[in-house]
């Protein structure tokens, strides 16, 4: 193991690389410009066969979709109004079962416009029929990368590694890149069972009637769930090779706490500092990282958080419903006698002090929460 | 895990023509070979320049097209009767 201190985008890039990507397509865009600036240079210096240089993210994922149907391993990275660009062909992807890696660098959604960091940009993109793994820091968005080549091919269903923009994506900090040679042993060589070949063409993709098309949508819906397993397989599997474990959900302090807040991203990181220094109180708190948000892991969040009062803390919304993560871990937990609240906002890269948190904490202690969080006008 | 794949051909396998609601039906006294109608039609359904038209009804799907450009008016469009659960002519 060496640990480097670098950008986490350059090591980003350079896992993807020591992954044997044969494709990338990727357009710039704040933030997630620097992977693709890292892929560019490490494309010019021979890393990898292909690089397209596109004029949009609809030709990236459009491009990187007709590599991977013709057999090769593809990855790009995209972020926010990017991301939203791509969102009819992220569909075509997963529906067509190919399993192209993106990382995502989260970020707000115009308007108004904004390029900091929230998770908006992903979670629109939630029924897309994409997995969807959430990273809270460097070199858990290094390993995923890795991982998620493992996971996608396996399952068939493209994924995207989402971490946090700026946050993940511009900061310096220590990170393990693993060894080019370990890598290519863990990842086992692409093998799409039904490529594009000129001397024997077919259409992907097909045009279904009625009596034909939900039994895809089914099988990729009931696939998706099935790939949960998977996950945890691959993170088993990365473990005993890499020595970083990795599963569904990250629990820390969760076994005996009575409050738990759950989230995804690298907010991840006060919180646990939070619940470190309360525990230290005698206060009986734990938090969990949501690391897969599709497939939803619904039974090990079932198993490890029923009967508690739970909170999800979110970095987007659903103007005029509830949002995403909460309406998900309500209904995993709502037949197991749980209290679930919720504190959605942190959007457009507002800040939390631990302080808020610390709050939220004591506020659990008296019911059911459902707030703004860092609200300037709509306080708790 | 299924995979929505399809050999070449589906464009010959499906008979459009099953769509259609109306049928151009041709008066061949009237009928000068100008061929417009042959080069109008998007389906290729109404057969070679120099002869008349020859509607091939697997594939037409009913447009009219060629009804609307006939210099002549030779073709009208006549209300599509299928019997029940057969869609074939």
């Amino acid at each position: 193991m060496v640990v480097r201190t670098m950008n986490y985008s350059a090591a980003i890039a350079e896992a993807a690389s020591y992954c044997k990507v044969d494709v990338v397509a990727s357009y710039p865009i704040t933030p997630s410009t620097p992977i693709t600036h890292e892929l560019n240079k490490i494309y010019v210096n021979g890393g990898f066969p292909r690089f397209i240089t596109v004029e949009a993210e609809f030709s990236a994922i459009s491009s990187l979709l007709g590599a991977s149907a013709a057999g090769a391993r593809t990855f790009s990275a995209t972020c926010g109004q990017g991301l939203m660009l791509m969102h009819e062909a992220l569909f075509s992807t997963s529906g067509m079962r190919l399993p192209v890696v993106m990382a995502v660098a989260n970020r707000a959604i115009s308007s108004p416009l904004n390029i900091w960091a929230d998770e908006q940009d992903s979670m629109c993109q939630r029924d897309s029929g994409w997995i969807q793994l959430y990273c809270k820091n460097g070199q858990e968005a290094v390993d995923t990368v890795i991982q998620a080549f493992k996971i996608a091919e396996k399952a068939m269903i493209p994924a995207m590694v989402c971490l946090d923009g700026f946050y993940l994506t511009h900061s310096v900090g220590q990170v393990d890149v693993p060894d080019k040679d370990k890598v290519a042993a863990f990842l086992p060589p692409y093998n799409n069972p039904y490529v594009l070949d000129p001397q024997n063409p077919m259409t992907v993709g097909a045009y279904t009637v009625p009596a034909d098309y939900q039994d895809f949508r089914e099988d990729l819906s009931i696939d998706l769930d099935a790939s949960t397993k998977i996950i945890e397989e691959v993170g088993n599997e990365f473990c005993s090779t890499f020595g970083r474990e990795y599963g569904l959900v990250e629990y820390h302090n969760c076994r005996d706490a009575d409050r738990v807040i759950i989230t995804l991203g690298c907010v991840y990181n006060t919180i646990e500092k939070v619940v470190d220094n309360l525990r230290a109180k005698g206060e009986k708190v734990g938090v969990a990282h949501l690391r897969s948000f599709r497939p939803f892991p619904a039974d090990n969040l079932r198993a490890n958080l029923g009967g508690k009062h739970v909170l999800v803390v979110e970095r987007d919304i659903s103007p005029g419903g509830v949002p995403p993560v909460y309406a998900e871990v309500s209904e995993a937990l709502c037949s197991r006698g749980s209290t679930v609240s919720v504190a959605a906002g942190l959007l457009g890269g507002r800040e939390a002090k631990q302080s808020d948190f610390e709050q939220l904490f004591e506020k659990m202690k008296q019911g059911k929460v459902k707030a703004w969080l860092c609200s300037k006008e709509n306080k708790m | 895990m299924k995979f929505a794949v399809s050999k070449p051909g589906t464009t010959v396998a499906i008979k459009t023509g099953e769509w259609r609601s109306q049928k151009p039906v041709v008066d061949m006294t009237k009928c000068i070979k100008c061929a417009t109608c042959q080069n109008y039609c998007p389906e290729g359904c109404m057969g070679v320049p120099g002869q008349c038209p020859q509607v091939d009804y697997d594939y037409c799907k009913g447009c009219g097209l060629c009804a609307n450009e006939c210099p002549v008016k030779c073709i009208k469009m006549e209300q599509e009767i299928k019997s029940v659960g057969k869609n074939k002519q």
